[in-house]
């Protein structure tokens, strides 16, 4: 069982890293800043999950204790990350960062400066 | 709930999640200061983050609708509460600070070890609170 179990811990955590490592190779060779984020967002996320829920799985299988703290960070990490990397992209697409020069179709051509011109009367 | 039409329907939708998460979390966070890492410091932090997080996917107007709190009221009221921990130790004729615990019945939680250090812990809290709000809604509505 313990034996099972580590070999468990061990596979998750080399294989987020290993995620984790292609992620930022893909940031590394990816051409525009849209497929750049695209790499770092999905691969990120999916790593840092699999390295916590070795974590996990570490403390529950080794030491007994279920800990709360780190489901609710795989939880977290799932839901805000994307969010992150949408709203980076927002960001870039609205200050107008150019697409790569393969890319064969822009449908938001039109409605890019939309939020350009609201910065006067923003906030923050 | 906002005049300029953005589409901030990602960020908003995803900030009623989250917001309540990392509230619960600086509780858990200033209550377990005691035995393990957190504290009345690491907890109005993460409080005083959550708030920042709404004030960026919402307006300041909106949250000040949602918190009408004046947050240089929370700074004094938390550095009241801490000056009165100490003083309250010369009712019993200890020295200034002093903090004492006791272990008590409760209801639910079964026995439980209250400390009046937690008192201080949240007067520290309700400091870091006010402090960061107040910093940041100056700058904040300042053009």
């Amino acid at each position: 069982m313990i034996v099972i179990a580590k070999i468990a811990v061990a596979i998750l955590i080399l294989m987020g890293a290993l995620i984790c490592l292609a992620a930022s190779f893909g940031t590394l060779r990816l051409p525009d800043m849209y497929t750049r984020s695209h790499a770092a967002s999905k691969g990120s996320t999916l790593g840092v999950n699999m390295i916590l829920l070795g974590v996990f799985f570490f403390l529950w299988f080794i030491t007994g204790e279920i800990s709360a703290k780190i489901l609710l960070g795989i939880f977290f990490i799932f839901i805000t990350s994307p969010v992150g990397g949408h709203l980076i992209c927002r960001a870039a697409y609205n200050s107008g960062v150019k697409l790569d020069e393969r890319s064969v179709q822009d449908d938001y051509n039109g409605i890019r400066n939309f939020v350009i011109k609201r910065k006067e009367d923003s906030y923050l | 709930m906002n005049e300029q039409k953005t589409n901030d329907l990602i960020l908003q939708t995803v900030t009623k999640l989250v917001s309540f998460i990392i509230l619960l979390f600086s509780f858990y966070l200033f209550l377990s200061g005691h035995n393990a890492p957190g504290g009345g410091f690491v907890g109005g932090l993460i409080t005083s983050s959550s708030i920042v997080l709404l004030l960026l996917a919402y307006d300041l107007k909106t949250v000040r609708s949602i918190l009408p709190i004046n947050f240089i009221y929370v700074a004094g009221a938390g550095l009241l509460l801490a000056v009165l921990t100490g003083v309250g130790s010369f009712v019993f004729g200890a020295p200034f600070l002093t903090h004492t615990f006791g272990y008590f019945h409760l209801p639910i939680l079964g026995k439980t070890e209250l400390a009046t250090a937690t008192l201080f812990d949240l007067g520290v809290y309700l400091v870091v609170v006010g402090i960061t709000m107040t910093i940041i809604q100056t700058i904040g509505e300042e053009e």
